[in-house]
């Protein structure tokens, strides 16, 4: 799975994904600025350790679930990215708060 | 400060509420999850038209209405709050969160406009990386300019699956494939809502776009049974039943896509009733004609209270909108009644063009046949992990539920809801307005602790 970008006049945004440099587009969320960037996974699940990426893009599925900038389990479809975001992997289990 | 009326969803329905009750004078507070008003439909559209003025002529002149909409919506004077995310509705207050800070809503009335979510098209092999859902490609697409690669299978049924193909290949795309599951004795049976159709441009929307992607090489394959995703740690392959033979056609990125439904999680958190549709395989919840809910001071609007499109969906909220005034005692009966005759109109016009569409488009498998199919995506639970369940005295969903936490992960039941009445129902022989739906506990998504603890009441 790959995407090509159409041009666009939006400002780039640089943000880091496990520490690792990503640019993006003003105005992506960061679920979708990492499947542009190429990430083939955004968390694995906690029973069979499969690897997940984003399904709905609309805030349905949750699994786009992401560590942002030290807060747990935010939805990265949801969340428009910014300048200097700090963004992690959450692998196996990691309870939600309900 | 108290409200008259809070609108929860900034969408079609959501806006043209808010805009007749501003007009009646009502003061309005509406509360949406995104960043900017539209809704699923109209998303981002202001940043596109301002800035992409190439982007929003690909995308259509529903996209142009839907940007004169939120013209007037912003100039109603209704208080807008993006970004706010709602997690419980109690008896006149709506609390949400807003940033890092949950806070409250106190209301006269409150509107629900949550509009739709997609069919989940549960098959085996739909939780591999590189299976998305239509409606998450075209947000791509929409927002981002994103767009997927030549080797890319749409499946499944419904308009948008060709409403997508048109705009990836609109957009200097291209398409393997578009797979239709619809059976083709389907469109003899949905031929007798033809002349209904007709006119109303449903019909020759649809064709135009049939005919757009011949030209450009896109495989079309129609009546495919079978439908499973194969791949080690991604999507590797589609494979179908096609006219008796197995096709398997290799990608990297399969898109899914069966419809929609209304999104139920907000009026079954509310404890509205519901009622099953047939013709749409889902349930709806009860409204009036004037989209009062079954709970006092509670009211649904657009798709959430049943499909209908955008256009439906926009005249709706203007009906809800012209409601509300009439309860807040702002206009009378005649008045309401006077200005909501031309929204009827277009109303019914809507709905007769739509049993064409409901007919050839009804979901055509919504219960997994193999029992190896994830249907819980969260917690990994299979169609046969929850036929089993029911065979040892499951009996409803909130049982199937709490013997094997099925819908109690993070999406708190949304993919796997309406699956699991489906298998519950099927199994048991009755009617899925039998079996009802998962109990919707707030809050409705995941929130923080520190930000309930730090709840301000009344400060919305
Ligand atoms: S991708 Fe489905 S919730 Fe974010």
């Amino acid at each position: 799975m790959s995407f090509t970008r159409t041009p666009t006049a939006a400002r780039s945004v640089q943000f880091s994904f496990d520490g690792m440099p990503v640019q993006a587009r003003e105005g992506d969320s960061v679920a979708a600025a990492l499947l542009a960037a190429g990430i083939d996974r955004f968390r694995t699940t906690p029973k069979q350790g499969k690897p997940r990426l984003p399904y709905c893009m609309m805030g349905i599925c949750f699994d786009c679930l992401l560590e942002i900038d030290g807060e747990a389990n935010r939805q990265g479809c949801m969340v428009e990215v910014r300048d200097g975001m700090q963004v992690r992997r959450q692998d196996q289990s990691r309870e939600v708060r309900l | 400060m108290k409200q008259d009326l809070v609108i929860v969803g900034a969408g079609p329905a959501g806006m043209g509420a808010a805009i007749e009750a501003r007009r009646a004078g009502l003061s309005v507070l509406v509360l949406d999850e995104q960043s900017a008003p539209g809704g699923q439909i109209y998303r981002q559209v202001e940043r596109v038209t301002l800035t992409e003025t190439a982007r929003a002529d690909r995308l259509g002149p529903d996209y142009a209405h839907g940007a004169a909409l939120v013209r007037e919506f912003r100039d109603s004077g209704a208080e807008y709050l993006p970004g706010a995310m709602v997690w419980q509705i109690e008896a006149g207050k709506v609390w949400y969160l807003s940033g890092d800070r949950a806070a409250s809503a106190d209301a006269g009335q409150i509107l629900m406009a949550t509009g739709a979510i997609e069919r989940p098209m549960t098959r085996k092999g739909w939780t591999l990386p590189g299976v998305m859902s239509a409606g998450g490609v075209q947000i791509l697409l929409k927002s981002s300019g994103m767009i997927p690669g030549a080797d890319t299978v749409l499946a499944g049924s419904g308009p948008l699956l060709y409403l997508i193909a048109g705009q990836i290949l609109a957009a200097g795309g291209r398409l393997q494939a578009i797979v239709e599951t619809v059976p083709s004795s389907r469109y003899l049976a949905a031929a007798r809502h033809l002349p209904a159709a007709l006119g109303t441009g449903y019909l020759s929307k649809g064709l135009a776009m049939l005919m757009g992607l011949r030209r450009k090489g896109v495989q079309i394959y129609r009546g495919v049974s079978d439908l499973e995703v194969t791949g080690r740690d991604r999507a590797e392959a589609l494979h179908f039943r096609h006219k008796g033979q197995a096709v398997t056609l290799t990608t990297s990125l399969v898109v899914l896509h069966e419809g929609v439904i209304p999104n139920q999680q907000i009026t079954r958190l509310t404890e509205c009733a519901h009622d099953w549709n047939p013709a749409q395989d889902c349930f709806e919840p009860r409204t009036d004609d004037w989209g009062n809910a079954s709970v006092p001071g509670l009211m649904i609007a657009g798709d959430g209270a049943g499909i209908g499109g955008a256009w439906a969906a926009e005249a709706g909220g203007r009906l809800a909108g012209l409601e509300a005034a009439r309860a807040a005692g702002r206009i009378d009966t005649t008045t309401r009644d006077a200005q909501a005759a031309p929204l009827r109109a277009r109303l019914n016009a809507l709905i007769r063009g739509r049993g064409f569409l409901e007919v050839l488009y009804a979901p055509s498998a919504p219960v997994p046949k193999d029992d190896a199919t994830i249907v819980c995506r969260c917690e990994e639970i299979t169609a046969g992990q929850i036929r089993e369940a029911v065979a040892i005295g499951g009996l409803g969903p909130n049982q199937v539920k709490s013997y094997l936490r099925c819908g109690m992960g993070p999406c708190q039941g949304r993919m796997c809801g309406p699956v699991v009445t489906a298998i519950i129902a099927e199994e048991r022989g009755v009617s899925p307005d039998a079996i009802g739906y998962f109990r919707i506990r707030p809050p409705l998504k995941p929130i923080p602790l520190a930000a309930i603890a730090n709840a301000e009441p009344g400060d919305g």
